[in-house]
Order: C-alpha cells, then structure tokens, then sequence
C-alpha cells in the first residue's frame, strides 16, 4: 500500500495565526467596553472607520503585490491594527482622521514593508504617531467622560460632529471637548500647581483620571487573560509597567508635589493598552527572554520620560516606536544560552 | 585516568524548553507483547546502525540458519548482521530501506522455510560478570547490538569508555519520550530480568561506578515492575528515577540533565562528563545475546495509531516488511492517511509499506488523518518566539529559520544551527505553520555539501599545487642532471681537443680542395682569347640565371 509523505513533525498542530489574532480581540473587549461606556459613540466609529479602512487598504495592497487576498485577510492581523488605532483616536475626531491614520498604518508601515511579519515598527503606533503630528488639533478632540458634569453628545449629535463636522446650535468645541488627565496634569504641573491640588480636580478619580481608570482596568483584566491563554509573554507587559511604576516612584518619592504618582502614571492613557497589546506586538518587538524583559523596561522609561519632560501628554505610542528600533540589536546583544554551551559573554 | 565524579540529584530537574504532548501510549499496551511471527520473505538492509554498512558473506542460494552470520561489519564502527530466520537467500540487491528520502540500499532477501532453525551460538558466555570487558565488548559486537533507542550506534564502541577514561554513571535510558511508541514501556512490563542482566552486565563491561534508570514518570506499570525487580534481586548499585514526562526528555542529553543537573557540552559527549548512555531495549539485547546466545534478530516494536485495527507491540525479526506488521495487527482501519516509522515527532513518513522493520524500529505508527494531518500552508514568521520557549537546546529558531530562508549558512552557524537536535517542538508551537526541522535538517545538508565541496577544491589544489611543484622540482632535478653531465665531461679534456683538431683537420682539406680549384682558375691564364671566351660561355651555359662567370 502506498502512502503521502512529509517531513515530521506530524501531529495536529497546536497554534493558528488567526485564532491568535482573535484572541486578542476578544481580549479587548473589557477595554473597549469601558472607553465605549466613559467616551460615547465616537469610540465605536473610530473603530468600524478604522477596522473597515485596515480591511480594505490591506485587500488592495495585497491584490497590487499579487499576494492571496483572502487567505491572507483571514489572519486578522489587518483587523487588529485598525482596532488598536482605533481605540487610541480621541472619540470626536473627524471620521478621517481614523482614514488617514490607518490608511498610513496599512500601506506604508505594513505593506510596503512586506506585509505581515516583516514591518519593523508597529503599523498601528506609526499610524498613530503620523496623526498626532500632522493633526494635533484634531487628536485632542476627547469628550469629558460618563459621570462628569459637562456637556455629553448623543447618537445624532456624535455622528453629525464625526462626519459632518456640525455642532449642536448650544455648544462649542470646547464645550463638547475635555483635556485628558495626562494633559491636565502636564499643563498644570508646569504652571506650578501640586499633585495634590491636580488630583483634587473633578475630572480625577479614585486613583487616576476619572473613566480612564477603568479603561485602563478593563485592558489589564483583557491583558492578564490573554496571558494566561499563553498568547503573549509575562516579560514585556510586566518589565514595562515594572519599570514605569519604578521610574515614577522614585520621582514621586523624591517631590510628591511635583510628579504625578505611580498609580496615576499606571492607570492613565494608554498604559494597560500599550504594555498588553501594542508592546506586546510579536513582529516589531524583541524576541528573546532577556531582551523582552530589556524592550518593555526601555517603553515604560521612555513613557515616563516623554509623558513628563517631552512635548506631548503621552508618550506610549513613541517610545513604542523607538523601541522597535532598538529591537533587533536587543535580539543580538541577548542570546539564551545554548544548551551544553558556557554563557555567551563567556564564550567571546 | 581521568577521575569524574558526577551526583544524581535528589530531585530530577525539568529539562529546558520542551513540550507536554498527550502520550497516546495505551491504545499500544492494551495487549500484552506478543511475537510477530516469521514473515514470507524478509528484507535484511546491510546497513541498519550509524557507520560502515556490513559486507555480506552469503550468496543467492544458500540456505541460512536462524542467528546464523550472513554479513560482517568491515570496520570499528559498524555491526554485523545476522539471519532474522532459516531459510533460502533469494536475492541480494538494492530494495526500499527505512530513510525519510525513501532510497534503496543492498538487502539480503531470505525466503523463510517456516522451520526457524536456529544455528549453533557461539556468543554465550559463562561467568560474564567475571568476564573481562574486551571479550564481553567483542560478543556484544559479534551479535550486531546497535542503541536500539533510535539512533543503532554500534553499542561495542559505546562499551568502550576508552583507556584514559573512567565512567562514573551508567544511565539507562527508559524515558520514551515520544506520542504513541510504547516499546520500551512493554519491554520493561514483560521481562524486566533480562533488562536487569543486561544492566549488570554493561555495568560490568563500563566498570560503572552508579547506575541509574531514567524513567518518565508516566508509566507507572513499567515502574512497578522494574523496582519489583530490583528489590527481589537485592541489587543496591542500580536506582530507578521517574522524571518529569516531557517531551524530548528521552533525548540523551536531556535526561543526562534531568538526572544530574549536567550539561553534555555542545558537540561533546556525554563520556566527557563520566557519563554513558544506554537504551533499556539495548539492555535487554545484550543479556539475550550473551546468557542465551542469540544475536540481535529481533526487537519489540509498537504498531499503533488509528490506521491499525488491534495496535500492539510485537517481538519483531529484523527483516519484516511493515505490511506483515500491520496484518500481525488486524490490518489496516478505514481511517489510516499516512505511514510513520518511529514517533510522530522525529520518525519520518514511508511510502510504502514493503519497508522492513530494521534494528533501530521502535514504532509503526498508522496515523489517521486526524493524527497526522496534511502540513497546512505556511504564513510569514511573526517572530512570536513561541519557539524560543519551548527550544530544548536553548537556541533561537525563527533567526536559524531567516538564516536558512535567506541561505546565510555562516550567520546561521553564528546561531549554532548544529546544536539543534531537530526535536520538531519549534515546528508544533509556530503559528504560522512554518516547517521549521525542514529549513534546519536543509541548511545542514546544505553546509555538509559546501563543506566537503570546499574540501573537494581544497584537495583540487593542493593537488595542483603539489603538480607545479613536482614539475619545478623534475626542471631542477634535469638541469642538475646536465650539469653533472657537463662537469663530468670536463675531466676528458683530451677529447674534446680531438673533436677540435678533426674539425680544423677537415676545415683543411676545405681549404685545400678550395685552393686547387683556384690554382686550376689560375692556369686559365694562358688560354687563349677565344678559349676564355669558350669557358666561359661554357660556365654561363651550366649556370643558367647567372649573367656573370
């Protein structure tokens, strides 16, 4: 009797791209549900104008470099980047704000670097960080959250500002518009206010901003589970917020009146999102055990140090991005051990 | 004499990296261990362990005995192979041989007469545990026993710890590591006696200080019966340590680890450490060759999977082609897709089912579709680093797999490619479905042929070279020569004034015929007018051209 062959191992294998892919969608879900709650509608067009975009730029620049269009869709990879753009655009951005930025993510920061697995920089951060720059007006544009006592857009009034750009006659930007914690605290802070004074602001919470606490929860909780479903590694999540919770400890021990505290630098903004799911990113981050432990601390030191001293409220998204390009000398300055073998800084 | 000391220790270690896989190993055991019986015709392959294939001393036609030799290992590492049966060589040729490229190698066919007549042995020893350890080496090499564990190296040679060496632990390696292969487990469950003369006996050979049977801590019957031994037999020197079931801990240097806390050092051995390693099969082969006098014939062998109806090990002759093994099994199932020799981690797929069992066949696994399914298409690599944590040899596969995608064979021996020890655990996390041993066992094969390519231009040269050299060293050697000549020749200086003075003798009578010829002209003087005029209308006439006298 005659049989097929192939080359071992033969057993069913274990992993699949696109059920990894889904997993850290579902993981999402926690997250995105509390920024959905605290943020309104936007959140949600952010996310089907990004997810929509992703899909079709990707379909086109698949069908123009001749490569499986549906196969190659079905990973889900595309999806995920235009999800985790969109859950970082400020709700009340105009719709093509998510376009641009994910269109850039897309095409330029993925595809033209070979598509998946070969783009040295996160694809969402890149689309993110090309907004930020080119359009900052429009990526302040945050609502105040659920529970404060401002002016709060409906359905109508949301879609009617996102795609049309037209205000209720009783309101103004600023008056739909609130200043993320972070942009409170670093506006403040250097017109010389005290922590303690920012924190009693009204737009604080419990611990950190008020809303974005429990963003920042939802993820983590997300984030814990995708970690224990064995899809991303403890290293980076833990040695990036290990290190920011450090790095604002020790400025906070030193002028508690000065910088905001740990806690605060741990729930607000895109902590929780950027260590569990955009650090995390396998292709552009550094792969060995060492040198995940060294990328994460890198990202949570860089956040601090740009949420702190550099131009913009948050830094996630860029000291993403500087990381990616420290990853592949990470990768060679860590080697594991070979088995049987002294340690390399031994050996050489 | 080199002197090491190696501890076990108190409680065995995980090994590094690896994978925890569902054993699969009852649907095999679930039978007791039974023979096969005698095929119609076995296929015996002249090279069935690591080294030299063995040369046959048979020819088409003769009859053979069971055990009887019919063809001898021609250098140290090699094993001679012997007679599966009695019966007729029908042909000795090249047939379908175990090897994942599905080549052909010399066989020798016996038809089998059915009378399983055994020849006389002369591999029994008395007193072998008084025995000294160069005879015991040579019986063990005269029975053909290769590791029956997988890789057949010749066990005569790992006997030998060699003269500047001592070994201080025998482990015996009972940790069958893979899905599905169960021989070793039944083995120990069904003569755990022999496994323990066997045992004594290496000890014996090794001069071992401790020994030490590894066991994965997921058979527990193979357990109970092995220390039910142990303790009726009062042997103290030999311990018996369950170990974490992991796969690959049955590898040879990971259960060295797992035992003793002790890396073998990269392209070393594990000798290096006072160490050696056995298979338990290779035990029990050993005490059945020299306390009963038959040579390796026959090895117990798992069929199994969902492809086979009754799975079961079977006492297996070296020689029996798989399809005899399935039907010893009830025959194939509906369900069975593909046809492994060996597990389903590092065995390879077999074409056909003629391929006979060999010395190193541990399991014939009938794998439906669902067990071993078609390779799914491979996506890019995302650099998860999956692979990097369940690596047992602590290296990087998704950058040996850029290197050997990229073909950069130096960079990819930067990452020590050659410690990888094609375990296949990258290739079962990667969720791109990338057949990473497949990129690594090419880029071997790839470095092996550059390099003996690079030898082969290396010899051109020197050749070459050697030629230019000889050719300068011949002109030296022939200039010296005529110069010798030249010297030797100056002593006979009379000689060459000879030769002078023949030649100035001769230049004379040149000279002198010249010089007549003139004196005639000269008597042309007093000729008359017209008689000059006569010679020299004469001269002019014979020398036709020439307007002048």
């Amino acid at each position: 009797m005659e049989f097929p062959t192939r080359s071992s191992p033969y057993l069913p294998l274990r992993s699949d791209l696109s059920r990894l892919m889904q997993r850290v969608m579902l993981a999402l879900v926690p997250g995105a549900l509390a920024l959905l709650w605290f943020f309104g509608w936007g959140v949600l067009f952010n996310l089907l104008i990004a997810a929509g975009t992703a899909l079709l730029a990707e379909a086109a620049m698949l069908q123009l470099r001749g490569r499986p269009v549906r196969a190659t869709l079905h990973d889900g990879s595309a999806l995920l980047t235009g999800l985790l753009l969109g859950l970082s655009l400020p709700p009340l951005a105009p719709w093509w704000i998510a376009v641009v930025g994910t269109l850039f993510a897309i095409v330029v920061a993925k595809q033209l670097y070979g598509g998946i697995g070969y783009n040295p920089f996160n694809p969402a951060m890149v689309g993110f960080v090309v907004l930020i720059i080119s359009f900052p007006l429009q990526m302040t544009l945050w609502p105040p959250p659920q529970g404060i006592d401002a002016q709060i857009l409906g359905l109508t009034d949301t879609l009617r500002l996102v795609f049309a750009g037209a205000l209720p006659a009783d309101a103004s930007l600023d008056s739909v518009t609130m200043a993320t914690p972070l942009d409170i605290t670093k506006t403040r802070l250097g017109l010389n206010y005290t922590w303690g004074e920012i924190l009693a602001d009204p737009r604080f919470g419990a611990f950190a901003g008020h809303g974005w606490e429990w963003v920042n929860v939802g993820f983590l909780f997300g984030g814990i589970w995708l970690w224990q479903r064995r899809a991303i590694h403890w290293q980076i999540p833990a040695s990036m917020l290990g290190s920011l919770f450090l790095v604002s400890l020790f400025f906070y021990i030193a002028d508690a009146d000065s910088f905001g505290s740990p806690l605060f630098h741990l729930f607000s903004g895109a902590t929780m999102l950027g260590a569990f799911f955009i650090a995390t990113d396998p292709v552009s981050a550094a792969t060995t055990r060492r040198g995940r432990l060294y990328y994460g601390a890198g990202i949570g030191v860089l956040t601090y140090i740009i949420r702190t001293w550099g131009g913009y409220p948050e830094g996630i998204a860029f000291a993403v991005l500087l990381m990616n390009m420290a990853a592949p000398t990470i990768d060679y300055l860590t080697p594991p051990r070979v088995f049987g073998r002294r340690d390399p800084e031994e050996e050489s | 004499m080199q002197c090491l000391m190696v501890t076990l220790l108190s409680q065995p270690r995980r090994i590094p990296g690896g994978l925890r896989l569902d054993a699969n190993k009852a649907q095999s055991l679930q039978q007791p261990l039974r023979a096969a019986g005698v095929p119609e015709r076995l296929y015996i392959p002249l090279s069935q362990h690591i080294g030299d294939a063995a040369e046959p001393l048979v020819e088409v036609g003769d009859q053979v005995l069971k055990g009887q030799l019919i063809a001898r290992s021609p250098g140290y590492i090699s094993a001679p192979v012997h007679a599966s049966s009695s019966g007729e060589v029908v042909a000795i040729g090249d047939y379908p041989v175990p090897h994942p490229s599905g080549m052909q190698a010399a066989c020798i066919v016996i038809a089998t007469d059915g009378r399983d007549q055994a020849a006389a042995d002369d591999l029994r020893m008395e007193n072998v545990l008084q025995a000294d350890p160069a005879d015991i080496r040579q019986r063990v090499r005269d029975a053909g026993i290769v590791g029956l564990g997988g890789a057949g190296f010749p066990t005569s040679v790992k006997l030998n710890p060699g003269p500047d060496r001592e070994v201080d632990l025998l482990v015996i390696n009972a940790a069958e590591c893979e899905p599905y292969i169960s021989c070793d487990e039944a083995l120990m469950c069904s003569r755990p006696w022999e496994i323990l003369e066997g045992i004594r006996i290496m000890r014996h050979a090794l001069q071992a200080r401790q020994v030490v049977i590894g066991i994965e801590d997921n058979m527990p019957n193979a357990i109970q019966c092995l220390q039910h031994c142990l303790d009726e037999s009062e042997e103290t020197g030999i311990r018996m340590i369950p170990v974490p079931t992991i796969y690959p801990a049955g590898g040879e240097k990971q259960l060295i680890y797992a035992l003793t806390g002790e890396e073998v050092p990269s392209q070393g051995l594990p000798i290096d450490l006072g160490i050696v390693c056995h298979n338990v099969g290779t035990a029990a082969a050993i005490a059945r060759a020299l306390l009963q006098g038959e040579p390796l014939i026959s090895r117990v062998v798992t069929v199994t999977g969902e492809g086979v109806r009754q799975p079961a090990n079977l006492e297996v002759r070296i020689g029996t082609p798989v399809a005899a093994l399935i039907e010893a099994c009830g025959g194939y199932t509906d369900a069975v897709a593909r046809l492994l020799m060996g597990g389903p981690m590092m065995g390879f797929s077999l074409r056909s089912d003629t391929i006979p069992a060999i010395k190193t066949t541990n399991c014939i696994l009938a794998a439906s579709y669902r067990e071993a399914p078609q390779a799914p298409p491979a996506s890019p690599c995302i650099r998860c680093s999956d692979c990097v944590d369940v690596c047992p040899a602590g290296l990087l596969p998704q950058q040996l797999y850029w290197y050997a995608h990229a073909r950069d064979f130096d960079r990819i021996q930067d990452y020590h490619l050659f410690d990888c020890i094609e375990c296949g655990c990258c290739a079962q996390v990667c969720p791109s479905h990338i057949p990473l041993v497949q990129y690594y066992r090419f880029a071997k094969t790839e470095i092996w042929s550059l390099e003996s390519e690079r030898q082969f231009s290396e010899l051109a040269r020197q050749r070459h070279e050697a030629r230019l050299q000889r050719l300068e060293r011949e002109k030296k050697a022939l200039e010296e020569r005529r110069a010798k000549a030249r010297k030797s020749l100056k002593p006979k200086a009379g000689d060459a004034d000879a030769k002078q003075a023949e030649i100035a003798a001769a230049l004379q009578r040149v000279k002198a015929k010249k010089a007549e010829q003139s004196v005639q002209a000269r008597n042309t003087s007093e000729l008359t007018e017209q008689q000059q005029a006569d010679i020299a209308a004469a001269e002019r006439r014979r020398s036709p051209g020439s307007g002048q006298p």
